[in-house]
């Protein structure tokens, strides 16, 4: 407790956490297209002072100072809670998420259960921008945001009920000191492999960004958006990017913890906990800037019939283990070699999309031969 | 209890912050922003071509097919997370009992995958 009231306990922590996540989000705009840039062989902004480091503060003024505008025949009320309503649910996960053995604004018991259950409230949001918008890729894009991101975020909470088992517990700090001197990547690689890219798909980046996909339906459900207003869909992704990271460094790769103990101090801790979410959220960059994006039916059917059957064997395999007290190498080659099925499954299946050239190419290709 | 409520107390304080993070830029843009607005300022954006006819436009019954499925399973996964964490106490019975659970949802999953439901078309 930094005061006596909880009041104004929560008020202080929480403050610490807008400085956080604005700070974070300004940083994350500039070190994606830095990184991106770099992997596309461009330097990325360079323009606004010293290697473009300023940039980001340069939108952030650039969006306030714009023009909100709404369509006429807009439903007014929707669109405009829209962004309350996906921004609300991303900052509220900061309340139970730890970021050190001391520094969280609160620890609750159900912590793990109470961020997995409030960050799912953000699909109401990107549904009510899509339908208020009164536009007809907007709806389209908002009714695929919500079929992607429900879709996704039963294999997401699965591959962390995996975890939850192996823990016993859903209190974060127990779950990072449970895994001691070994992280749980070790025990659930199928796990770790699903939470990822189920990420991927509830944060709507490449490969998974038909929802918001330019080329087909011109941003999506935030379309209609200008201004500050689309500036508060973008924040709630970017925390949302730094939520999931810090959840999987938790999680899966030992937090704080692993490998110097708890014993090390706030500083070290620190450290960990930095490396190991800038090596996630770098995991997510690099995912965007090189994969090309799904279609929708192989969005949809990679969810269920791959993520989903994978999670509940990874459930079985914990099960068994833990009832049968069986030795925890038998965890590793198991979930180590489900993961290597997984993974040559998604190879194969990448290869047989591979198809010939649809009929209309070749027609058009053999027209060009002159016909006498 | 008054552990839980201070908790919950955050949550309040952090959903009353957020309110104000979201206000606060909006009335920073109702100050600085210019306001001119004309009436192909109110259109519905299609690219540049005019929109023609009503806005919204029908959307496929498969879309409702998945939300269905995600209820079910997203209820499941309420029932898990209890029983995953207090499971090894209880011994091997608990552990058969949400396996027959499970295989009953998975026939489900199979039923819908046989009947072409998770197909897209």
């Amino acid at each position: 407790m930094i005061a006596d009231n909880p009041w104004l306990d929560a008020l202080i922590r929480l403050l610490a956490a807008v400085a956080l996540m604005t700070f974070s989000s300004l940083t994350l705009i500039y070190l994606e297209r830095k990184f991106i840039g770099r992997i596309q062989m461009r330097l990325g902004p360079m323009r606004v002072g010293p290697y473009g480091t300023l940039q980001s503060i340069a939108d952030a003024i650039k969006l306030v100072s714009k023009e909100d505008l709404r369509p006429h025949t807009a439903d007014r009320w929707v669109f405009e809670l829209a962004p309350y309503v996906v921004f609300i649910p991303s900052f509220l996960t900061f309340v139970s998420l730890p970021f050190t053995a001391d520094w969280f604004v609160r620890n609750f018991e159900l912590g793990l259960f109470y961020i997995l259950a409030v960050s799912g409230v953000s699909v109401v949001g990107v549904v009510m921008a899509g339908w208020g918008s009164d536009n007809r890729y907007a709806l389209l894009g908002g009714v695929r945001a919500a079929a992607q991101l429900i879709s996704y975020e039963v294999p997401l909470i699965l591959a962390m009920l995996g975890a939850v088992m192996i823990a016993e517990s859903m209190d974060l700090i127990d779950i990072v000191n449970g895994q001691g001197r070994v992280p749980y990547i070790v025990w659930q690689p199928l796990g770790f492999l699903i939470f990822f890219i189920a990420a991927l798909a509830e944060l709507y980046r490449n490969p998974f960004d038909i929802p918001v996909a330019e080329t087909e339906v011109v941003g999506g459900p935030f379309i209609e958006y200008s201004g500050i207003r689309w500036g508060m869909f973008f924040l709630a992704e970017y925390t949302t990017l730094l939520i999931l990271s810090v959840l999987a460094s938790l999680v899966f790769l030992g937090g704080w913890n692993w490998p110097l103990g708890n014993e090390a101090g706030i500083g070290l801790q620190l450290v960990w906990i930095v490396l190991k979410t800038s090596f996630m959220i770098m995991l997510f960059f690099w995912a965007r800037a090189t994969f090309p994006r799904l279609r929708i039916d192989q969005l949809m059917s990679f969810s269920w019939q791959v993520l989903l059957p994978l999670s509940f064997l990874q459930i079985v395999i914990n099960g068994l283990v833990k009832v049968y007290n069986w030795p925890d190498i038998v965890l590793l080659l198991s979930s180590g070699g489900a993961t290597a099925l997984a993974l040559y499954f998604i190879y194969a299946s990448v290869q047989r999309m591979q198809e010939p050239y649809p009929q209309r190419f070749t027609t058009v290709m053999t027209r060009k031969e002159p016909v006498g | 209890m008054q552990e839980l409520l201070n908790n919950y107390v955050a949550v309040l304080v952090g959903g009353i912050i957020a309110f104000f993070l979201v206000f606060s830029a909006l009335i920073g843009n109702l100050i600085l922003s210019p306001r001119q607005s004309t009436r192909p300022k109110g259109l519905a954006y299609e690219c540049g071509m005019l929109p023609i006819g009503r806005n919204i436009t029908q959307v496929h019954v498969r879309y409702y097919l998945f939300a269905i499925l995600f209820l079910i399973f997203d209820v499941e996964a309420v029932f898990l997370f209890p029983w995953a964490v207090v499971f090894d106490d209880i011994g091997p019975v608990a552990f058969y009992e949400m396996m027959v659970f499970i295989v009953i949802l998975g026939f489900g999953l199979l039923y819908a995958w046989k009947k072409g439901v998770l197909r897209w078309r």
